[in-house]
């Protein structure tokens, strides 16, 4: 299965059948603990899903029992949790900002709109789904998820962190032109 | 000679130029996907250039796609933190157009939904505008109780956020029994909140000295730049749309409307219509709307919740508009019928969007960090703005 | 303090500017009348200014489009908080050549408000002091809020049409059996084609 046909999905289904076979490392076991243990999240609220991930963040369902605490900067932040609406104007920046995150990164995408354009199907100036301009890990769905989802998609997150392996990571390499936006982040914003 | 002496005669006047800083779209403090284009020199701005449309998601075409019920989940979208006033909003409009009579109970249901609601956002704004001062604190008391307010509202309509719940001719769910002593025993609860607010942060001495005197909104030239709502009571003017030109259940309900009067003292330099007072009017709107619901589950009227409409609804052709008194300010639905089932065209003129073109202006000397103060302080959401 | 109803404004107007003030439309839920173009700004100083009027609040301005008319109608809503009364007024423009006059001198809330009518209706404003895009992002083409507007596919190069994803994982789910195959299975005629057929996409 070539690698073109994955745009704009990250798991190669192919690959599931190898991480059941092979085990990882003890020290790899290590990494992918203390890498789950403590994702930054960034603090990518954009619409009315920004609002239940401030919520999931809250006192009830705390993020920060896992570890996680939200961050503003993408240079200091490990998860990308694209909470809300993404439209063209902002799309420019998402795309900037995933950029600027460290290896590795991963993404879930929370709510309809950040999965295919929600309710917003119709209108003229949504990206239809956030997964056209970044590789997404886990797609949240709801209009807005719970709190109590949305810490089902973070579970899942670390679920797929445990199973990573160093050598052969199973997520493949992304740079910007293999995502299917084709265009070049103009330099000054 | 002194360093800066030296860079002026090396280098000239130009030495201490602006620098341009762009603060948004992504950023914790801007409520909502704004871009501010800063002029600074140094800490002190020159201006800043509010940019918005990182949100504009079309709802105002939708409106011309869908049908008329059809266009409810998109009203809470224009504003997800006082969702329950933008459903009315379209509700009131589009029944002035059809000539339906809402009955009595979905009025009272109405106004018991939206003053929660109001309390919801009033909550996220005062603790998201201390979060944005630097106190952090606060932030987490009020998403505690705003937590309460969302199981409230859950069990009466089932969504915690976006509520869908008001219909075109009255409301979609009755009140279960068990709802109002669940409602009166938090509302009990939710008064010594409203103290311990007021001794965590409200009086707080630091707080007071950033926000006191700061950007202050004469009366003429808030009226002139079209702000409403708290923005505008802080100035001093006494006017409330539910006092003025009552609506739904209102005229049944005995309530003050709290103005700004320089809660901040004159010790510290407050002003009427400065920042602190835009926050202190909320808190106390807080406690009203308290009031209000108590009100109106003492004298909740027997009936049905939904009045008699037809299955399509075909408005004849003509145009309506409706105001409400949301939690940001009033918000005004001008819908146009051509006699079919979808709208021609709907229109929410909301207030965060005029008050945006206001920041500007009062931005010319302020500091970076007032900046934040100020946005924090006229409540803005980005949905709102762009619709 | 005394409210004056739509009739009597509309009288006043009328009293004092003659022709350029239309007949009052009949009430279809809200009455409206029609200001002609030339003395916009003028009438709107009189609204502001005339005591008994005294209309300080822009309350919203707005447009709707009109095609089979060829018309676009800038609809002003305005509110008086002294005297508590409301009045609606619109203007009419061409479509093709639409240009107004601005009334940000007489109130500053028009700004972003005309802003945004020139976005998404693209209605010219004389005299504005800033008439750009406040929405939509500074290179778009066209103005959505006209009838006639249609997608042009996206922006810049993202595209807007996703596809149904259940059309993709049947055709991979099919591709991974045809792998899958070994030649005893395709000896035993159990071996699953590389290609099925075509699937109907529900969207």
């Amino acid at each position: 299965m070539a690698e073109s046909d994955l745009k704009g999905y990250s798991h190669d289904p192919g690959a599931s059948t190898a991480l059941v076979t092979t085990s990882t490392s003890v020290l790899e076991n290590l990494i992918n603990w203390s890498r789950r243990s403590s994702m930054f999240y960034l603090l990518f609220g954009l619409a009315c899903c920004g609002i239940e991930l401030m919520q999931t963040g809250g006192p009830r369902a705390d993020l920060d029992r896992f570890g996680s605490v939200p961050r503003a900067t993408p240079r200091q932040s490990d998860l990308m949790i694209v909470a809300g609406t993404l439209t063209y104007k902002m799309a420019i920046r998402c795309k900037l900002l995933y950029q600027q995150m460290a290896e590795p990164k991963y993404v879930i995408s929370m709510g309809s709109c950040a999965n295919c354009g929600g309710l917003f199907q119709l209108s003229y100036s949504v990206v239809k789904g956030v997964d056209k301009i970044i590789p997404v890990d886990v797609y949240v769905p709801g209009c807005p998820p719970r709190p109590e989802a949305l810490t089902e998609g973070f579970l899942r997150v670390q679920e797929l962190i445990k199973r990573e392996k160093q050598k052969n990571k199973f997520r493949p390499k992304r740079d910007s032109g293999e995502t299917g936006a084709g265009y070049d982040v103009p330099e000054v914003v | 000679m002194a360093l800066d002496q030296l860079v002026m005669t090396k280098f000239g006047e130009g030495a201490g130029e602006e620098m341009i800083l762009n603060m948004g779209p992504q950023h914790p403090s801007t409520h909502g996907v704004i871009n501010f284009v800063v002029h600074a020199d140094g800490e002190v701005m020159h201006k800043a250039v509010p940019q918005v449309g990182y949100l504009h998601r079309a709802i105002e075409k939708i409106g011309e796609i869908v049908t008329y019920p059809g266009f409810m989940p998109y009203t809470d979208r224009i504003d997800y933190l006082a969702a329950m006033f933008a459903n009315e909003g379209y509700a009131l409009a589009v029944e002035k157009l059809l000539g339906v009579e809402v009955p009595p109970p979905a009025q009272y249901l109405r106004a018991i939904s939206c003053e929660l609601n109001r309390i919801a956002s009033h909550l996220i704004s005062l603790g998201s505008m201390a979060m944005d001062i630097g106190a952090v604190t606060p932030f987490p008391y009020a998403l505690r109780e705003r937590e309460s307010i969302n199981d409230l509202l859950e069990a009466l309509c089932g969504a915690r956020l976006t509520y869908n719940y008001h219909r075109i001719g009255g409301v979609a769910f009755g009140m279960a029994d068990d709802w109002a002593p669940l409602c009166r025993k938090w509302l009990d609860h939710f008064d010594r909140i409203l103290d311990e607010w007021d001794r965590l942060i409200s009086f707080n001495e630091i707080f007071i000295e950033r926000l006191a005197g700061l950007a202050v909104i004469p009366l003429e030239m808030g009226i002139d730049y079209g702000l409403v709502g708290p923005n505008l009571r802080a100035s001093g003017f006494e006017y409330d749309l539910r006092k003025a030109h009552p609506y739904g259940a209102y005229p049944d309900f005995n309530f003050k409307v709290p103005i700004g009067k320089a809660y901040a003292g004159a010790h510290r330099g407050g002003q009427v219509g400065d920042t602190f007072d835009r926050f202190y009017v909320r808190v106390l709107e807080c406690r009203e709307s308290v009031s209000i619901v108590r009100q109106a589950l003492d004298k909740f009227p027997a009936g049905e919740f939904m009045a008699k409409v037809p299955r399509k609804i075909k408005p004849e052709a003509g145009e309506a508009q409706s105001r409400i008194e949301s939690a940001r300010g009033e918000m005004a639905y001008y819908v146009v019928s051509d006699g079919g089932e979808r709208a021609y065209r709907v229109r929410a003129r909301t207030g965060s969007f005029l008050a945006m073109g206001i920041i500007e202006e009062l931005s010319k000397g302020l500091m970076i960090a007032d900046l934040v103060a100020l946005i924090a302080s006229l409540d803005v959401v980005a949905p709102e703005i762009d619709r | 303090m005394t409210a004056l109803s739509f009739e009597q404004v509309h009288q006043k107007l009328s009293a004092r500017f003659g022709e350029a003030i239309g007949p009052v439309q009949p009430a279809k839920k809200d009455a409206f009348c029609t200001f002609a173009p030339p003395r916009l700004v003028e009438i709107c100083r009189f609204l502001k200014t005339e005591p008994d009027l005294w209309f300080d609040f822009l309350e919203d301005l707005t447009a709707t489009d009109h095609p089979k008319q060829n018309l676009i109608k800038v609809v002003y809503h305005f509110y008086s908080y002294r005297h508590r009364h409301i009045f609606v007024a619109k203007v009419e423009v061409n479509r093709q050549d639409a240009e107004v006059d601005s009334v940000e001198p007489v109130w500053k809330a028009a700004n972003w408000m005309e802003r945004e009518v020139f976005d998404l209706f693209g209605v010219r404003f004389k005299g504005h002091s800033d008439l750009r895009r406040v929405l939509l992002p500074d290179d778009w083409i066209g103005s959505p809020l006209r009838k006639d507007y249609s997608e042009s596919g996206g922006y810049r190069d993202i595209s807007n049409v996703r596809d149904n994803p259940l059309d993709l994982y049947l055709s991979m789910d099919r591709q991974l059996k045809a792998e899958q195959a070994t030649p005893e299975l395709a000896a035993e005629g159990k071996a699953p084609a590389a290609e099925g057929p075509p699937v109907k996409s529900g969207a």
